[in-house]
């Protein structure tokens, strides 16, 4: 039977599909202008976070209304409390995305330190990652979902690579040291991104399954 | 860990050979309020009735299995159906007093049981009356007719009725469904209230209320049990899809 509640519940769907393509753009152009050296696109990203604000709040009050005069059960509240999660991690991401663009005006002030290899390659991922946690929800795909939790690690690598490559320029030369910080915080803000996203995916599992995988929690109930 | 008040195993119901319940087997706990919930039809008041033998003035009805209250069985031979009765006491959805005065209403239980001493009668229908969290409304008309009353107040006048005869369990039969919001308020209140002293089954149509009131919910579709839980457990992760597409309206 479809109910009219359905057609509510698939226009929250699209806010948070929108949402996500309002943050995945953030980071396309914070990445962009790192690599291209392009002030006004930085500017860009952190003017357009003001956007990206208004509509975590839009969302959440969708969310509230729905709670409040719906009184949703089960898979329905399932929903509606990650749907409002996700929100959070989204607006955090494009916060993330903005502190990216932050350093890029600094770091593009100064001749770059090493040419950016890993880096685009972390957004790369991060980004999919937060496309794909957003495909596992509106196409209720657990599996995905489950890939996507085991695909940060491979994040946290790249992370702890760019630190441990920076770590030689800055004791090799200490004039480098200011320009490699802004390099390792970018690297973090990626992989803070990328832990947004393993979020997101935790919350479509919940939504999907009812189980909480959040915190390793699979595992302790196994091991009880 | 709960105690069991009532063990209900393998239990079969039929109506002149319609089979209206199918292979039930449920713990029921004690001082918990446990919700029936399921579409119209699926044996709810049925099996409300089969608790205290309610059916069985109903010609052509066939039980099997157990009905356990505190391990006894009482659908065996030689149960004492009026003492059944009087420890599962039973409200119904429409409130059903006597065209009597309040207080006759509530003493009735107590005269039908035999019970002669005016003193111990005054006292018990005064508690009742407290306990169904009426007297304070009622305490200056007890000799009023019972009809006077509103609604909501003629619904607690039948719990206070329930309750006179001291019953150890209450088994309550959409006993707000014709009441107001503020009325099913109280009642809800007065649930919350008595479970402390009674084990409480309710049946209910509206999927909230079970949520608000219930411990545990039980959910039954064309006369089997489904899925049996803690209400938490039930409203936000089911084990069964039909539970989830029951309790958020997808169908029923
Ligand atoms: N006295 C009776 N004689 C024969 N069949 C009956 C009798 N009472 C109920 N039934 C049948 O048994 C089945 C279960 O009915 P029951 O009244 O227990 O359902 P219910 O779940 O309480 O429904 P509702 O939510 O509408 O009150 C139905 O098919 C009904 O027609
Ligand atoms: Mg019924």
């Amino acid at each position: 039977m479809e109910r009219h509640f359905d057609e509510e519940l698939k226009n929250l769907k699209e806010l948070l599909l929108k949402m996500s393509i309002l943050v995945e753009k953030a980071i396309n152009y914070s990445i962009k202008a790192l690599v291209e050296r392009k002030t006004k696109l930085a500017e860009k990203v952190i003017k357009s976070d003001n956007s990206i604000n208004m509509m975590e709040i839009e969302i959440d009050d969708f969310c509230h209304m729905l709670l409040a005069l719906r009184q949703p059960a089960a898979i329905d509240l399932r929903f509606i409390t990650a749907a409002m999660k996700i929100n959070n991690d989204l607006e955090r991401i494009g916060d993330q995305a903005v502190n990216i663009a932050e350093r890029t005006r600094e770091i593009i002030k100064e001749p770059l330190l090493k040419p950016l290899i890993d880096i685009p390659l972390m957004a790369t991922l991060a980004k999919k990652m937060i496309k794909d946690s957003i495909d596992a929800l509106v196409n209720k795909d657990e599996s995905l979902a489950r890939d996507i939790c085991k695909r940060d690690d491979k994040v946290d690598d790249l992370n702890n690579q760019i630190f441990r490559e920076l770590l030689t320029y800055m004791m090799q030369d200490p004039k480098t040291i200011t320009r490699a910080v802004e390099l390792i915080l970018v690297g973090r803000h990626l992989e803070r991104i990328a832990d947004h996203a393993t979020n997101i995916s935790e919350e479509v599992i919940y939504f999907l399954s009812g189980k909480t995988i959040m915190h390793h929690m699979e595992d302790i109930k196994k091991q009880q | 860990m709960n105690d069991t008040k009532i063990d209900v195993i393998n239990f079969n119901f039929y109506y002149s050979g319609e089979k209206a319940l199918n292979n039930v087997t449920i713990s029921i706990q004690q001082n918990m309020v446990t919700g029936i919930i399921g579409p119209s039809g699926c044996g709810k008041s049925t099996f409300l009735r089969c608790l205290n033998r309610m059916n069985d003035v109903i010609s052509g009805i066939k039980v099997e299995g157990e009905v356990l209250l505190d391990n006894e069985d009482i659908y065996a031979s030689n149960v004492d159906v009026v003492k059944i009765r009087r420890q599962i006491g039973m409200v119904f959805q429409k409130s059903n007093p006597f065209p009597k005065s309040i207080f006759d209403n509530v003493a009735y239980g107590l005269t039908i049981n035999g019970i002669r001493d005016k003193n111990y009668i005054v006292e018990k229908v005064e508690k009742s009356l407290k306990d169904a969290a009426l007297w304070d409304e009622v305490k200056d008309r007890l000799n009023k007719s019972a009809f006077d009353l509103s609604g909501g107040q003629q619904q607690r006048l039948c719990i206070a009725r329930a309750l006179a005869v001291e019953p150890e369990v209450l088994l309550m039969d959409e006993p707000a469904s014709a009441l107001d919001p503020k009325a099913t308020l109280k009642i809800e209140e007065l649930i919350q209230e008595l479970k402390k002293k009674y084990t409480i089954i309710i049946v209910t149509h509206n999927m909230q209320q079970a949520a608000r009131i219930s411990d545990f919910t039980a959910f039954f579709m064309m006369g089997e049990l489904i899925e049996y839980d803690t209400t938490s457990k039930i409203f936000t992760t089911p084990s069964m899809k039909v539970t989830e597409d029951y309790i958020t309206g997808r169908f029923g």
